[in-house]
């Protein structure tokens, strides 16, 4: 391998890059807009997660009063039993109680009603338990949704900016012109992925730096930990783009080939929702993406403060990932 | 002197199509040889297969008498007929990339000034004309200071004057004793700067040798040409001349130009718009295939 011929390919690669401005602004305004979106979406806490209904005309239990009393469950008066029953029916409410009677309604297909039935059972008898304290920042959903939509930005960025590139090189002949030099097909997949990488590490750290400006995101753990995830993971992303670049010559087939492997990865690898709970062959199935294995890393390290000992089998098995997209990915690619 | 490069029985075939059938010929280091024929014959696949770009379905090529490899690479200037640059790079800036690529490279600045390029440095390579980006890719086929230059249909697309300036630059080329291997559908490109040439149609080479060798051997005729409006209609029945309408014109084949204008004088046909041509690589073409070349 010649470094010379890498590195002249890798400055020519930057270079296009560079001065295309409409490519450049997306890749930088796209991350900082979801990320900044989705920080001042979530930054304010959750939503409640009870919706009940009360009827407003009349005076409350003891009991009821204890129940309406409670935290994190929102209390919707309502006037109208007709109506508010018809929402009970339809999960659009929870329950809906009677203070003045004690009666209540629960749809008995509701779990958010059965939780709610043993809460207010539970409020109206008193006394025998004993209450401990822990004090601790809470976790907000920000701060678990972060390292996913970051990890899932890098996951589009690395698929569709080398892939697509590599597509589109090859339709319109510049590999055809590049084929007929001493340049090697190493060299030159060498400083595609090489020029890819340190765009999305550097544009990831900076939105990253930018947003927790403004949103503080929980960070326990180390941010040279952090920044060998990122690097890893985005490596390992860019060398699944070159198995889908390796020989296509077709934008449409890309883009298609693309959006099959980058949306299954996007539902399953945990960037909205944990896995947690759901059935054991779709958490199997997510360990087959790397996107997973870099978000699981960066949660760790982020949210648990796990240090470079506790997610090194995370990068490791990136790394493996990586040899074996790139071999397969060199292996079958062709100029033409 | 052994060929520089050696086609032996060469095979193409995509799916069902021939492409190329069989053929084979050697090129003499120093010499500009053409291959020729009209769009189809396959003169692109067998000179991209001859770059090593295209593998063949059989057959083989030997350059210095090796098979082709990296030492071919560095040492073989290729200009495609149709491909693209990276884009929103400067005309200098690509100039350095492709310079980068090899380990033996022409200075830039006698390149620049050969291919005309010195106006045009800064400018991105989507924004040139035809006839600019030709010098370019000229220029980018001729940094590895190569032994032998693959020009593939240089000149399509070019306005005359552009193309006879382009002639120039390959004249210049050839002063330099580099080995030329040119594509064209032009026969006046082939004739003016081609010292072998091999015409090609259907996958197959029908005729090979100098152009003038090939003239000579098929055509011991001129061409004379006067307007079909000037000729009395039984000329053809009185004198025994051939006669080829053409258009609003008529073509006389004669072996003996001063006896065929005798007879017309004596005809009394005004000589006024009188043409005399000799045959052409047009005219032999058509003999061979009986179709014209741009066809």
């Amino acid at each position: 391998m010649s470094l010379q011929r890498l590195l002249a390919i890798l400055t020519a690669r930057n270079l296009e890059f560079w001065r295309d401005r409409s490519a450049l602004s997306w890749n930088i305004a796209f991350p900082v807009l979801i990320v900044f979106g989705f920080a001042f979406a979530f930054s304010t806490g959750g939503p409640d997660l009870f919706k009940v209904g009360v009827l407003e005309h009349s005076p409350a239990t003891p009991a009821m009063a204890r129940f309406t009393a409670l935290e994190h469950i929102q209390f919707i008066p309502v006037e109208q039993v007709e109506t508010a029953v018809t929402k009970v029916e339809r999960h659009q409410l929870d329950m809906l109680v009677d203070g003045a009677s004690g009666r209540y309604w629960i749809n008995d297909r509701s779990a958010n009603g059965y939780v709610l039935e043993k809460l207010l059972r539970g409020a109206a008898v008193e006394g025998g338990l004993s209450k401990q304290t822990v004090t601790g920042e809470a976790l907000r959903y920000v701060d678990w949704l972060i390292p996913g939509v970051l990890g899932m930005n890098v996951m589009f960025s690395s698929l569709f900016g080398v892939g697509y590139t590599i597509v589109r090189y090859r339709k319109n002949g510049v590999l055809k012109r590049l084929k007929a030099t001493p340049l090697t097909a190493l060299e030159f997949l060498s400083a595609q992925v090489a020029s890819r990488l340190w765009l999305i590490v550097s544009v990831t750290s900076l939105v990253y730096a930018g947003t927790n400006l403004l949103v503080n995101f929980r960070m326990y753990g180390s941010y040279l930990t952090l920044f060998l995830v990122l690097l890893v993971g985005t490596f390992s992303l860019i060398c699944l783009s070159l198995i889908i670049a390796a020989r296509l010559a077709s934008e449409e087939t890309a883009n298609g080939l693309l959006n099959m492997i980058s949306w299954p990865m996007m539902m399953l690898s945990g960037v909205w929702f944990s896995l947690e709970g759901s059935p054991q062959i779709i958490q199997q199935a997510a360990l087959l993406f790397p996107l997973t294995h870099m978000i699981n890393a960066a949660r760790a390290v982020m949210i648990d403060g796990a240090g470079l000992l506790d997610i090194t089998p995370e990068l490791l098995i990136m790394l493996v990932m990586s040899a074996l997209f790139m071999t397969i990915g060199a292996r079958c690619f062709r100029w033409e | 002197m052994s060929p520089i490069l050696q086609v032996d029985n060469l095979v193409k075939h995509f799916g069902s199509v021939e492409a190329v059938n069989g053929v084979s010929f050697s090129i003499r280091r120093g010499t500009c040889f053409g291959l020729l024929g009209p769009n189809g014959a396959g003169k692109t696949t067998t000179v991209e297969i001859m770059e090593g770009i295209t593998p063949p379905t059989a057959g083989g090529i030997l350059y210095r008498e090796q098979p082709i490899g990296q030492a071919f690479r560095e040492q073989a200037g290729i200009m495609f007929q149709e491909t693209s640059l990276q884009e929103y790079i400067r005309v200098g800036e690509t100039l350095k990339l492709f310079q980068r690529f090899y380990d033996h490279t022409r200075p830039l600045d006698e390149l620049i000034e050969r291919c005309a390029l010195g106006e045009f440095l800064d400018r991105d390579v989507r924004r040139l004309s035809g006839g600019q980006r030709q010098r370019l890719l000229l220029a980018i086929a001729l940094i590895n200071d190569p032994e032998i230059v693959f020009l593939d249909e240089p000149t399509t697309g070019l306005d005359p004057q552009a193309r006879r300036n382009f002639w120039q630059l390959v004249n210049d080329i050839k002063q330099e004793q580099k080995t030329l291997v040119l594509t064209t559908h032009y026969m006046e490109e082939a004739y003016e700067l081609c010292d072998e040439i091999a015409i090609m149609d259907h996958g197959r080479i029908i005729a090979q040798g100098t152009p003038q060798a090939l003239l000579k051997q098929h055509f011991d005729t001129s061409v004379i040409s006067l307007p079909r409006a000037d000729l009395p209609p039984d000329l053809e029945q009185v004198t025994g001349l051939q006669l080829h309408p053409h258009n609003d014109q008529v073509e006389i084949f004669s072996h003996d130009l001063n006896r065929t204008i005798r007879i017309l004088i004596e005809r009394h046909v005004p000589l006024t718009h009188l043409q005399v041509r000799s045959r052409t690589l047009e005219d032999l073409f058509l003999e061979l295939t009986g179709r014209d070349l741009r066809s």
